[in-house]
């Protein structure tokens, strides 16, 4: 009934990290971090190896607290709701996580259980995730027989099962070849515009920075940069992504520091 | 009001139905691992049998053991040292099933169950019943083949009455095994756990030898062995077996199954968390 009188709402971001720090012993892996995954919208969290993209993802996904800051998930703290923020989370780490000896349903139906859906209800859900990435017929084949490229579609449909609202993706493609990528991105894309869920996609690679609604730059546990592909490109003044990125993080660490 | 912007589907959530559907969940993933490890089964039956056809036959002649409680008569060899072999599956078993989820590929499987929207501790649980259901079916696989070779209790109800104590001996092992994975990053492969774990309770306990043989031996390893609480697994075991209760030993094993239990829930605890500490449970193995 409500439902009808919210014209266009500001709308909560699927995720919103708000001057979150982190530090292992001495090592700071995140820095003052802020940063927003709006809903319907692909973000693209660049840096590289050892920005802190992973850290990041550690602690929205609670396997470690953040001291400071906060994280939300759809308006969820995920230190004072972990119940609800986790249950609108959907993951795919960087590292392979499926069970090789057990088949591709019986992987989506553990999962299904962790979130509390039953065996049958799972099952439905399986299949219709399978089915959106292509892969009904393998339901009942061992992951071990399937391809790098296919493990990860089986991930995607099992980051999908418990319906999330914000979708954490790990540097999801490393390992995968050129085809398998493009398929994989083209396959999120198509969730954002048919789910409107949210998107926040680690990565390193250019071609997956050209794709995103919107770019967040982290590099040694700082935002440098926030905005779209065309908003980094005129602030670097370059056309060339690759170079863009490059600029920027070189902003606060010019070539001269190198020697010191 | 404000009126939320969010939409709020209907959710599973966290509900006590759904809770349930998660620990069976998790059991049931354990056991189909189980049953697709042919391997695992495997050792996990030859080992103890090694000991009891091999070991026990050749040591029968050297090691006599006098009549202790809860033995009524002389007993052989083999029979002294079945309880200690059923708690040497558990405690494989409780080692396994939390340490290979630290490595063996199975990194991933810790952060998949960590996500679950459950309570943490809930998902310890989940993951220890499901770890002591297997143990469980592995020691009366166990029992069985015991049986055929004249190693049984003097009462066919001691097969029941061991029961309770399996579930609490497993309940520590698997919790001392939960605690271990979450502090030892240095423990890689399973070799070093043998040698720095396995082996040193299972000799230094009542295991293999009464532990008075052992005081004639030597004092401190007596003491070493009565303060080893996998002697009190064995001996709470052994006592069941015969349809009695250690109470020393179900003491000792219910507060050390406490206690490790408290250590892996402050150990996978995200504020707390030692995981937090050392960069997460993958930090080790990039």
């Amino acid at each position: 009934m409500t439902a009808d009188d919210r014209p266009n709402p500001a709308p909560t971001p699927a995720l919103a990290v708000s001057g979150v720090s982190h530090a292992f012993g001495s090592r700071k892996a995140l820095d003052d971090v802020t940063l927003d995954a709006p809903a319907g919208a692909f973000t693209a969290l660049v840096g590289q190896n050892g920005a802190g993209k992973t850290t990041l993802f550690s602690l929205v996904t609670r396997l470690y607290d953040n001291r400071t800051g906060s994280i939300r998930v759809l308006g969820h703290d995920v230190r004072r709701e972990p119940a609800a923020a986790l249950s609108q989370l959907g993951v795919v780490f960087q590292a392979r996580t499926l069970d090789l000896e057990l088949t591709v349903l019986q992987n989506l139906q553990y999962h299904a259980a962790l979130h509390g859906v039953g065996p049958g209800e799972a099952k439905r859900r399986g299949l219709s995730a399978l089915a959106r990435v292509g892969l009904e017929a393998r339901a009942k084949d061992r992951v071990r027989a399937l391809s790098g490229g296919q493990m990860r579609r089986v991930e995607i449909a099992r980051a999908l099962l418990h319906e999330p609202s914000l979708l954490l993706l790990d540097e999801p493609t490393t390992g995968l070849d050129i085809g398998s990528r493009r398929q994989m991105i083209d396959e999120v894309k198509r969730l954002i515009a048919e789910d409107g869920i949210g998107v926040l996609w680690a990565t390193h690679l250019v071609d997956e920075i050209e794709v995103a609604d919107r770019v967040v730059v982290l590099h040694k546990g700082k935002v440098m940069a926030t905005g779209t592909v065309g908003e980094l490109r005129a602030r670097a003044k370059t056309d060339d992504v690759g170079s863009a990125f490059m600029r920027i993080v070189g902003e606060e660490s010019p070539l001269a520091r190198v020697t010191a | 009001m404000s009126a939320t912007t969010v939409e709020t589907r209907p959710r599973a959530g966290i509900s006590a139905r759904g809770a349930l559907i998660c620990l069976t969940g998790i059991v049931w993933r354990e056991g189909l691992r189980f049953l697709h490890q042919r391997g695992r089964f495997l050792s996990a039956l030859v080992r103890p049998l090694v000991w009891l056809f091999i070991f026990a036959a050749g040591f029968r002649a050297t090691l006599g053991v006098s009549i202790i409680p809860p033995y009524e008569t002389y007993v052989l060899y083999e029979v002294y040292i079945a309880p200690g072999l059923i708690a040497m599956i558990q405690l494989f078993n409780g080692l396994q099933s939390s340490l290979s989820m630290v490595y063996d590929r199975e990194v991933g499987a810790m952060r998949i169950l960590l996500v679950s929207p459950y309570p943490r501790w809930f998902l310890l649980v989940s993951k220890l019943i499901a770890g002591i259901a297997v143990s469980i079916l592995q020691v009366y696989a166990f029992l069985l083949v015991a049986y055929f070779w004249d190693v049984q209790p003097d009462d066919p109800i001691g097969y029941l009455t061991v029961l309770p104590a399996l579930v609490l001996t497993g309940f520590m092992l698997g919790a001392m095994g939960l605690a271990m994975s979450s502090v030892f990053k240095q423990l890689e492969n399973f070799a070093s756990v043998m040698n720095f774990v396995i082996f040193p309770m299972f000799f230094a306990s009542s295991a293999l030898y009464p532990l008075w043989r052992v005081q004639q031996a030597s004092i401190p390893l007596y003491n070493i062995c009565l303060w080893n609480p996998f002697t009190h697994a064995v001996e709470l075991i052994r006592f069941a077996l015969y349809g009695q209760i250690e109470w020393t030993s179900l003491a000792v094993v219910a507060c050390c199954s406490v206690v490790f239990f408290a250590a892996a829930i402050f150990a996978y605890d995200p504020s707390t968390g030692l995981t937090a500490r050392r960069g997460g449970p993958d930090a080790g193995a990039k």
